[in-house]
């Protein structure tokens, strides 16, 4: 792959680090602590890609079959 | 509270559990733990009392009724039992840690006994098990990492030593260098092990010292988990534990005996392993490389690891699945009228069965009048007095109970009329192989049910049975009527269409009922409803002499909705190229106008279970109440119409003319000439390879093609004689049963049997049976069967299809095993998982598994074919209002 990134993959949804409010907001709305949240690797490569640091939420919109478009988040984790 | 002191006395005040620790209990912990030292192999002396310290001691708990323990006091079933021990005279190794042993044995150095790791790489090791700990991972895989790291290390780091070879004899045996390593030296070797060292081989050494896992003592677990039982004969007859530990203990002894008499090294050692091996197969008596314990019988023993392992065990066996009161069993049988929400329940089992009844102000005098039945169905069989007496109610006492009832007794009455039950058919692969029914109480033996059922619960009447058990309290009934009901059960959450609907007969009777211009008089026409709580007929299709008659359509439309609209098309659609819509020479086309059924045939895609369009529509615009009322009334009308108008089925059904016979047999001829022109041409080198295949290949592929083609075109020259008359045509069109390839094969030829999807090549050298030649490629000698099922198969012909019927038969068995380990396991992984009531899909701890139930929240029982809502359909409704 020259010069593009893994989000230009038409297979990889697309991946975007929440701020800080969005946070709240998230955690508030699913009432639940970060580590009651699907994970997802520091090391994973979208992950690096993005520049996510460890414990920010990531919010991934997927194209989905049964509802059109899907959110979901996961928490940075080390290792 | 069921009985007042008893069990409560026993049972300390509850305590919340915070977390759970597994270690492993130390030599001292097991002495602490119990309370007595077991010394005498003998369990009951000659007056048949408990001996003193024996097996059978009293401080170990009691199960013979009147005595008391000699540890708590509490009688049988109060007592809960209590742990002794055995002082094993030298060590032996644990079977269940026999491998953990041997990888820390080559873990640690023979010398200074420390891990084979340098402190360094070994704080990092425990560091990351540390870290794993913290957020509740599977420590697994760097334990794995560390045992490789240190056990191919070959000299010590820490002290120099050159480490020796470990050999590991399973179950139990361990040698260094050909020297065998005892227990003992083994035990001795792991006490030296440092503290420091054991969290890297993820033990935590305040409750896991590796040492432990050789034993030095052993507990004894108390009688009520071994009890022995008394034979009619007045012989007792102890459990196998008890046995085990007899052995255990005797040679216990007699290896004390020898050792303190001086005995020579060679028999030490013979009775150290046999002390090994009691102990061994105490544990374990499946362990491979050693002969199974066994009874006098010859039966091996159930020891400790037996009681717990498999499908039986008690983890599977007694915890997870448990027998239940309340429930029956027996052989199933259709009866077509009654609802499909009832059960017909044979008289003897409704007298077995009850229902508690708490009597209370408002039911007093009904419950008297029950008890006054005395002992003729239906009454009761029990009721508890105020005092907590249960008193069964019997010829004699039944007038006296009837007067002294009052309010507060409870009273178990029989199971009648109008009961919601469970009904169950294993196995219970989905949510519908358990629903509510309602009690009918019929003669005979076996549960009745309507046979439109028998798709959820994928039941047929060649001797199944099916379980029943009866709900015991208020909000199980309720929860049953509202969420396990039949009718609530009618569309599946599988695909979001109906599962219960017509079948069979039911679908051949309304086809035959609907098909073509049917007509019944005033008589006829409410014969076929009487069963149908039709209260009005419509208005009649034909006046003949100012007499009415109602066509077959004209029929069906009664039990329809009145304001019904549906159009769609049947399972007899031939799939033309421009449909005729409303002209259909089929009549193929169904419309439903204002609850009239206007055209089209009656069939499988209307009302047939899986794909009854209008029971869909029905269920899911009218409810499901409507929807039971729709499948009683048409399972009944066309079990009515179907005995009314005749049907039946015949070996001479299939009789095809001698013109079509001789057809037929040309072009098998046919086919077999291509055939051997194919081979002919193979053999000269002459065959074109299909792109991607070996000449062979392309061969067997041609040869395939060219025979099935034969088979359908057998196929098609017989169903030109079996017309829409013949019976069984009209099954396999209307969808009710069969197909026409089974006719085919009836009539016209059986076809290519096959193995794994290609012709038989199996047998003896270079051909399948010695009847043909080596090396022919010809039709019949690889399974092609010309004959058809009528005419009869030749015996080499008859032997193919018993080959190709073999590997039907292994297929469903090696599938069913395989699908019900998958779905075992898909079961235990997804158990806990809820959707909750912000649509979340979380499990136990309250992480999200899912954000949205399914991505977009939709229940495809409640939604309509997986979709929320159809487009389609509501404007369909919308413009047809508008008109």
């Amino acid at each position: 792959m020259k010069g593009g990134t893994l989000l230009d993959h038409e297979l990889v949804p697309k991946h975007e680090v929440l701020t800080e409010e969005e946070e709240k907001a998230v955690l508030r709305k699913y009432k639940v602590s970060k580590r009651q949240l699907p994970k997802i690797k520091y090391s994973d490569p979208i992950a690096r890609e993005i520049g996510a640091e460890v414990g920010q939420i990531i919010k991934i919109t997927r194209d989905s079959k049964t509802a059109g478009k899907s959110i979901a988040y996961r928490v940075v984790i080390d290792q | 509270m069921l009985h007042k002191g008893g069990l409560i006395g026993v049972i300390a005040h509850p305590k919340r559990i915070k977390s759970i620790k597994f270690g492993l209990l130390s030599p001292k912990e097991i002495r602490k733990m119990s309370v007595t030292k077991i010394i005498t192999p003998d369990t009951y002396d000659d007056d048949g009392f408990p001996i003193e310290m024996g097996l059978m001691d009293q401080r170990l708990g009691v199960i013979d009724p009147g005595l008391r323990c000699k540890t708590c006091g509490g009688r049988p079933g109060e007592c809960p039992g209590h742990f002794g021990h055995i002082e094993l005279v030298a060590p032996v190794i644990h079977v269940g840690y026999a491998r953990l042993i041997r990888k820390i044995l080559r873990s640690i150095c023979r010398s200074c006994k420390r891990i084979l790791l340098e402190e360094k790489e070994r704080d990092g090791f425990i560091a990351q098990i540390k870290e794993c700990q913290r957020n509740e991972q599977p420590i697994d895989n760097i334990l794995k990492e560390v045992f490789r790291r240190a056990m191919s290390v070959t000299v010590c780091p820490h002290c120099g030593e050159e480490q020796l070879k470990i050999e590991f004899e399973p179950p139990t045996t361990y040698e260094e260098d050909g020297h065998k390593l005892m227990p003992a030296d083994i035990r001795a070797r792991f006490e030296q092990i440092p503290d420091e060292d054991l969290p890297a081989m993820g033990m935590d050494p305040k409750h896991v010292r590796p040492e432990w896992m050789i034993l030095t003592v052993l507990p004894v677990p108390p009688v009520t988990a071994r009890p022995s039982i008394t034979l009619e004969s007045g012989q007792r007859s102890e459990d196998d534990l008890t046995h085990k530990l007899v052995d255990i203990i005797r040679i216990n002894q007699r290896f004390q005996e020898n050792r303190d008499a001086g005995a020579p090294q060679l028999i030490i050692e013979d009775l150290w392993e046999l002390l090994q091996y009691h102990v061994t197969t105490y544990i374990d008596n499946e362990v491979s490389g050693i002969p199974p314990a066994r009874h006098r019988s010859g039966r091996p023993l159930k020891t400790l690891s037996q009681r717990l392992k498999g499908k039986e065990g008690r983890f599977r066996g007694s915890l997870s699945g448990k027998r239940v009161n309340f429930s029956a069993r027996t052989v199933i049988s259709p009866d077509p009228n009654l609802s499909i929400n009832e059960v017909g329940v044979p008289q003897k089992i409704a007298e077995e069965m009850t229902i508690t009844v708490r009597v209370t102000e408002r039911n007093i005098e009904s419950m008297r009048k029950l008890l006054k039945r005395g002992r003729k169905y239906p009454c009761a069989n029990y009721v508890r007095r105020l005092d907590g007496r249960r008193v069964k109610v019997t010829p004699t006492n039944y007038e006296e109970l009837a007067e002294q009832i009052q309010v507060g007794w409870e009273v178990e009455r029989q199971l009648r009329d109008g009961d919601i039950v469970l009904f169950n058919r294993q196995p219970s692969l989905h949510r519908m192989s358990i629903m509510a029914h309602r009690v009918k109480v019929m003669p005979g033996k076996t549960f009745r049910l309507n046979p439109a059922v028998c798709p959820p619960y994928n039941a047929d009447f060649d001797g199944d049975e099916m379980n029943l058990h009866v709900l015991q309290n208020e909000e199980a009934r309720a929860e049953a009527k509202i969420l396990m009901e039949v009718q609530e059960n009618i569309i599946s959450p599988r695909f979001g269409g109906p599962v219960i609907g017509g079948i069979h007969d039911h679908i051949s009777g309304l086809y035959l009922l609907t098909r073509g211009e049917t007509r019944f008089d005033e008589n006829e026409a409410l014969e076929l409803l009487r069963r149908s709580r039709v209260t009005d007929l419509i208005e009649p299709s034909y006046d003949e002499a100012g007499r009415p008659y109602w066509s077959g359509k004209d029929i069906f439309s009664m039990i329809l909705p009145p304001d019904f609209n549906l159009t769609f098309q049947a399972e007899i659609c031939q799939g033309c190229e421009t449909c005729l819509k409303e002209r259909c020479e089929h009549d193929a086309y169904v419309v439903i106008r204002n609850g009239r059924l206007i055209t089209g045939t009656i069939d499988e895609r209307a009302i047939g279970a899986f794909k009854g369009k209008i029971l869909d529509r029905i269920t899911k615009e009218y409810g499901p109440e409507r929807a039971r009322k729709f499948i009683d009334d048409a399972t009944s009308l066309a079990i009515r119409a179907i005995t009314r108008l005749g049907f039946s089925f015949g070996i001479d059904d299939e009789d095809i003319p001698p013109d079509a016979q001789r057809q037929i047999e040309a072009s098998i001829r046919v086919a077999e000439e291509r055939v051997a022109q194919l081979v002919e041409a193979y053999e000269n080198d002459e065959l074109e390879p299909l792109p991607g295949r070996s000449i062979e290949e392309t061969l067997e592929l041609r040869i395939m093609q060219e025979l099935g083609k034969v088979r359908d075109a057998a196929g098609e020259i017989a169903g030109r004689y079996l017309g829409m008359d013949n019976t069984a045509v009209v099954m396999a069109v209307s969808g009710a049963r069969g197909s026409m390839m089974n006719l085919t094969q009836m009539a016209g030829c059986v076809g290519q049997q096959s193995v794994r999807g290609a012709r038989i090549t199996r047998g003896y050298e270079g051909r399948t049976l010695p009847h043909f030649r080596k090396g022919d490629l010809g039709a019949a000698a690889h399974g092609f069967v010309k004959s058809s099922y009528k005419k009869g198969l030749s015996p080499t012909e008859f032997f193919f299809h018993a080959i190709g019927g073999r590997e039907g038969l292994v297929d469903t068995a090696v599938r069913t095993s395989q699908s019900g380990y998958f779905q075992r396991r898909l079961i235990n992984a997804l158990q806990d998982l809820e959707v909750k009531y912000d649509g979340t899909v979380r499990e136990t701890r309250g992480v999200i598994v899912q954000f949205e139930y399914g991505e977009d929240g939709v229940d495809p029982s409640r939604g309509d074919y997986g979709k929320s809502v159809n487009v389609d359909r509501i404007i369909e409704l919308v413009t047809a209002e508008g008109e």
